[in-house]
């Protein structure tokens, strides 16, 4: 079947099988940095924006995108250095595997919440797993980054 | 691995019901337990063509959409409002944000899963179910129907009541973002106590007992806890579980007592 939806402002019309995720629609589709972490809905590497919103790819269907648009870290380019600067001056940045999916829930949250403080931080944040990490380094860098000049 | 090989996006309820009358073909609500199934079907069934992923306040209820998330749930301000947050209790410590922009209030329904908060939650608002044919129900009566591949009815909507009831939540958890230990959701009207335990690791039931005078919050929360069966698995056993839900009844239940005590004062 074919659908038609905006990735990363671009108005795509891929042939997708009914039972294909959004996850391996993205990959195929370019996307590399939406990762397939875990495979049980749980690690929030696969985190892309769908009509701005943070899911899980890994868990909606291919079919589900038509008519919506999609954001990958691709998308997000110049946000994404940003926020990845402040990762990796914190030592948050370690294999690098789980960043992408992290930093898009990071700009999500950054949409959503007004001056969220550590608590709501951490409750956004909480179903990104990270497997080098004590979460420490992220935690400082989310802060340092949501309390940048200019934000 | 989940496999299937039409996908059907229905612009009716009858045909969707139509579609769901066979047993090859399935409907999807987050698909985020599904997805993790070894199931082979025919077609997918999505029900988000139908305007369902709506929470309608009205004067006398919520009506609940079945494509509602459980985000919206968190997020809603008058079912929070009108429940003391209980809403945004019962769901923010599941898995993540991401994951409860995808779960639906109907899959976590209509899966009747052991584990679920949210019916743990509804059970003890005394929540009614619409079925697309079998019309509304007490979710209750819902809860407690076996699973069964013949039971092909489509969850439309939820109606909570605009009761006055007051409630609180509390679940115990190993670590955040996991399965919860114990589920509680303890409401109270003027006549009763409505308390409902899951994840005991069995499916979510509330029970109800008369207000007496003079019975203190521990005996109550006894007597409640001691209404209900606890299994053992990996995370807990029978035993801990038994405890546990004393306390946690107990504590909510003292808690909703000292709170309507200095809301009279305050009058």
């Amino acid at each position: 079947m074919k659908i038609q939806f905006q990735l990363n402002g671009k108005y795509v019309q891929p042939e997708i099988e009914a039972d294909m995720l959004l996850l391996d629609l993205v990959r195929e589709l370019g996307c590399a940095s939406v990762k397939r972490g875990c495979e049980t809905a749980n690690c929030g590497l696969c985190t892309v924006l769908m009509d701005g919103k943070p899911v899980l790819s890994c868990s909606v269907l291919a079919a589900r995108a038509d008519g919506h648009s999609v954001t990958t870290m691709e998308g997000l380019q110049e946000e994404a250095e940003e926020a990845g600067r402040f990762l990796a001056e914190e030592g948050g940045e370690q294999c690098g595997f789980c960043s992408p999916g992290f930093l898009m829930n990071v700009l999500a949250m950054e949409r959503e919440l007004k001056h969220p403080d550590e608590e709501a931080i951490k409750e956004y944040l909480a179903g990104n797993l990270c497997r080098c990490s004590g979460y420490m380094s992220q935690l400082r860098a989310v802060k340092k980054y949501l309390e940048r000049k200019g934000a | 691995m989940f496999q299937a090989r039409d996908y059907v996006r229905p612009s009716t309820l009858e045909e969707a019901y139509q579609l769901c009358q066979k047993r090859r073909n399935v409907v999807i609500g987050g698909m985020m337990w599904l997805k993790m199934e070894n199931a082979s079907k025919q077609s997918i069934i999505d029900l988000s063509a139908l305007g369902l992923d709506q929470i309608e306040e009205k004067e006398e209820e919520f009506q609940i959409g079945c494509m509602a998330t459980l985000r919206m749930l968190e997020t809603h301000e008058g079912l929070n409002r009108e429940f003391d947050g209980i809403f945004r209790e019962c769901t923010r410590h599941i898995v993540g944000v991401q994951f409860r922009n995808g779960a639906t209030v109907g899959g976590s329904v209509y899966g009747r899963f052991g584990f679920s908060d949210i019916l743990t939650c509804l059970l003890a608002l005394d929540a009614e179910v619409e079925l697309y044919k079998g019309g509304r129900m007490k979710l209750s009566e819902f809860a407690a129907k076996p699973l069964s591949v013949n039971d092909r009815d489509i969850l439309v909507r939820l109606y909570v009541k605009k009761d006055g009831r007051r409630a609180s939540y509390h679940t115990m958890r190993q670590t955040k973002t996991d399965f919860p230990v114990l589920a509680v959701c303890v409401a109270e009207t003027k006549e009763s106590w409505q308390v409902s335990v899951g994840a005991r690791p069995q499916r979510a039931k509330a029970v109800e007992l008369k207000k007496e005078e003079g019975i203190s919050a521990a005996e109550l929360a006894a007597k409640a806890a001691g209404c209900f069966t606890y299994g053992t698995n990996l995370r807990a056993t029978a035993d801990y579980r038994a405890y546990l839900a004393e306390v946690i009844i107990r504590r909510l239940m003292e808690k909703q007592m000292e709170n309507r005590a200095s809301q009279e004062e305050s009058r």
